[in-house]
């Protein structure tokens, strides 16, 4: 029996020749990342050595990634006063990769390890951010953990007690339509296998419409392969992966391009044809209530977001600056961007991106969470409605339990921007 | 005996239990008041200190989805709560079982408001309606963690014996 990309990445890892489904291992953890909230991480990590007489150093400070995104710049004394201590913490702990609030290395924790080549495939990665899943789109296996498992991390370099998970393929075949988008193809999936389908379980991505896939398309697969539950989304590294690596992120080490054993065991197999995909919407007020956008075009909207890890990047902001280049943005309707990075910034500002949005009525909002998890800006009044990219729409999301907010991709939010009502994008309008 | 203070559907997510809003509180001591902060009833009645420690939650499956903030299951474990859900998003569960809020995961459990429950290794006895529904076992690499008295105490350990070689 052969192994996943999962069990070969936690084999190698582990130091173990092979791993199988259920088994119990250790793997030693290639980079440790966390945002705002290193700050209870610190807390638990200077409680586990309390007693011990032992001077609190972090295991290995090269593979520690701390980035500020939720809350940037601090909207309270309180959040500056927990990032200063993370300032100091990393300061002292020489953790060079440490993002702070600035222009020049700034962005939201997934978007900025991508572009910083903190990702490799083959490598373990674990974030104190659900959305860690991420990362696997450039072939790690990525996984999201609390605070104080990433304490455990910082003290012992491994992931302790992890059981190794089954993998869930996904097999997406043939070309997407015009405006459909990978968003479109992660929605459906979530609708398909539900809020917990994979829950405890990876999924990897195969089939040709991922082969032809940019990464930054991988990303929008693997970030929200935990709307499903998932431990980990996984796109087997390929020359895309390298291509990515090399030119953007500015990596020369060799990659460990992690495949699956062709009689890998899988928990089960789902296939799709992007071909036969309209633009999806997630309704409020759970990721999986997901329809074609034709069932709910039409709502009004009141909040049209686009922005966050899963679409905020370049190509998202083409995609909507396109559309609206030269078009105004409907009245009664506020658009809010929010780049995933500082460099996504600089690219949009060069290309003329955020100007054509900003003529267009939207409003450029500097690069982090936003509005995204409703507790910095952007919040939505009672009874209104927010159209969004990013990933979750549970009651209270963007900060008002009053509110909803529907999921899509830009393309669907450039359209219903211009309409001021949710809009199929493949119409004319 | 444990008397259910709250019950909830499928899908309750950490939205729901600890809103994203107060996340720039972190530390365990002080979590508790924001406990399912927008169930207005619920978190003034667990200010008011008006459960007695070990009072039951009963919720239905893939409770504790979505984000990973480990504030969900520290403003449970600071009432003194236990879980019983039909299951448990992963990261959650695994923040529970590192934290020490007792989770129980119990697949067909049927319970209502103030019904008095009887937890036992094996089953959620509920006595009010005289029915009683099979546990499954938490996950051994977790339970390991549990035995040790959470995750710090057994990081501690690990420590100690590894730096001291
Ligand atoms: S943009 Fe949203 S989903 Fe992504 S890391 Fe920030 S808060 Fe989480």
């Amino acid at each position: 029996m052969g192994m996943t990309v999962a069990q070969k990445i936690l084999a190698r890892a582990s130091g173990l020749p092979f791993v199988k489904v259920g088994d119990v291992v250790e793997p030693s953890v290639d980079m440790a990342m966390s945002h705002e909230n290193t700050a209870l991480v610190i807390n638990q990590f200077l409680e586990v050595f309390k007693g011990t007489g032992l001077e609190p150093k972090v295991w290995d400070p090269a593979k520690i990634a701390v980035i500020f995104d939720h809350r940037v710049p601090a909207e309270t004394a309180k959040t500056a006063t927990n990032q200063k201590k993370v300032r100091e913490f990393a300061g002292a702990q020489g953790i060079e990769k440490f993002h702070d609030v600035r222009g020049d290395e700034g962005g939201i924790c997934h978007q900025v390890m991508a572009e910083e080549g903190y990702d490799r495939p083959g490598h373990v990665i674990v974030g104190a951010d659900s959305h860690t899943t991420s990362h696997g789109a450039l072939g790690a296996l990525a996984f999201g953990v609390g605070a104080t498992e990433m304490a455990s991390v910082w003290t012992l370099g491994r992931a302790v007690n992890i059981q190794v998970p089954a993998t869930i393929k996904v097999v997406a075949s043939g070309r997407f339509n015009d405006r459909v988008t990978p968003k479109d193809l992660i929605l459906y999936l979530v609708g398909a296998l539900t809020a917990e389908g994979a829950n405890f379980k990876v999924i990897e991505f195969h089939g040709d419409a991922v082969r032809n896939m940019a990464t930054s398309g991988r990303l929008v697969l693997c970030n929200m392969s935990v709307e499903a539950g998932a431990t980990s989304g996984i796109v087997p590294a390929d020359q895309e992966t390298v291509r990515f690596l090399r030119d953007e992120a500015g990596v020369t080490e060799p990659l460990d391009l992690v495949q699956p054993d062709p009689d890998a065991p899988y928990d089960r197999v789902i296939e799709v044809d992007v071909s036969t995909l309209a633009p999806q919407i997630a309704c409020p007020h759970t990721v999986d209530n997901v329809k074609p956008v034709g069932a709910v075009a039409g709502t009004k909207v009141h909040q049209i977001v686009i922005g966050s890890c899963t679409n905020g990047r370049l190509d998202d902001l083409e995609v909507a600056a396109t559309r609206l280049k030269g078009r105004t943005i409907a009245r009664g309707v506020r658009m809010l961007v929010f780049p995933a990075s500082w460099k996504i910034y600089k690219d949009a500002m060069t290309r003329g991106y955020l100007a054509d949005l900003i003529d267009a009525g939207a409003v450029v909002m500097n690069p982090g969470c936003g509005c995204c998890l409703g507790v910095h800006q952007g919040a939505l009044g009672d009874g209104e409605t927010s159209l969004s990219t990013t990933n979750r729409n549970f009651k209270g999301r963007m900060g008002n339990p009053a509110s909803a907010v529907y999921l899509c991709s830009p393309a669907v939010a450039a359209a219903s921007a211009i309409t001021g009502v949710i809009t199929d994008p493949r119409e004319e309008v | 005996m444990a008397t259910v203070v709250f019950t909830a559907g499928d899908d309750v997510s950490t939205d729901a239990i600890y809103p994203g809003r107060f996340m720039a509180t972190v530390l365990p001591s002080e979590t508790p008041q924001f406990c399912f902060a927008d169930e207005k009833a619920f978190n003034a009645a667990l200010q008011q200190k008006s459960f007695a420690p070990g009072s039951v939650v009963v919720a239905g499956q893939n409770f504790g989805c979505g984000s990973s903030r480990e504030q969900a299951a520290s403003t449970l474990n600071g009432h003194d709560l236990v879980v019983v859900a039909r299951g448990f998003a992963r990261i959650f569960l695994q923040n529970s079982c590192n934290l020490g809020l007792r989770t129980i995961i119990c697949p067909t459990i049927e319970a209502g408001l103030n019904d008095e429950l009887e937890l036992t290794p094996t089953h959620v006895r509920n006595v009010t309606t005289g029915q009683a529904f099979p546990i499954v076992p938490l996950p051994p690499a977790r339970q390991a963690i549990i035995d040790a008295g959470g995750l710090i105490a057994y990081t501690r350990t690990r420590l100690v014996a590894e730096r001291s070689r």
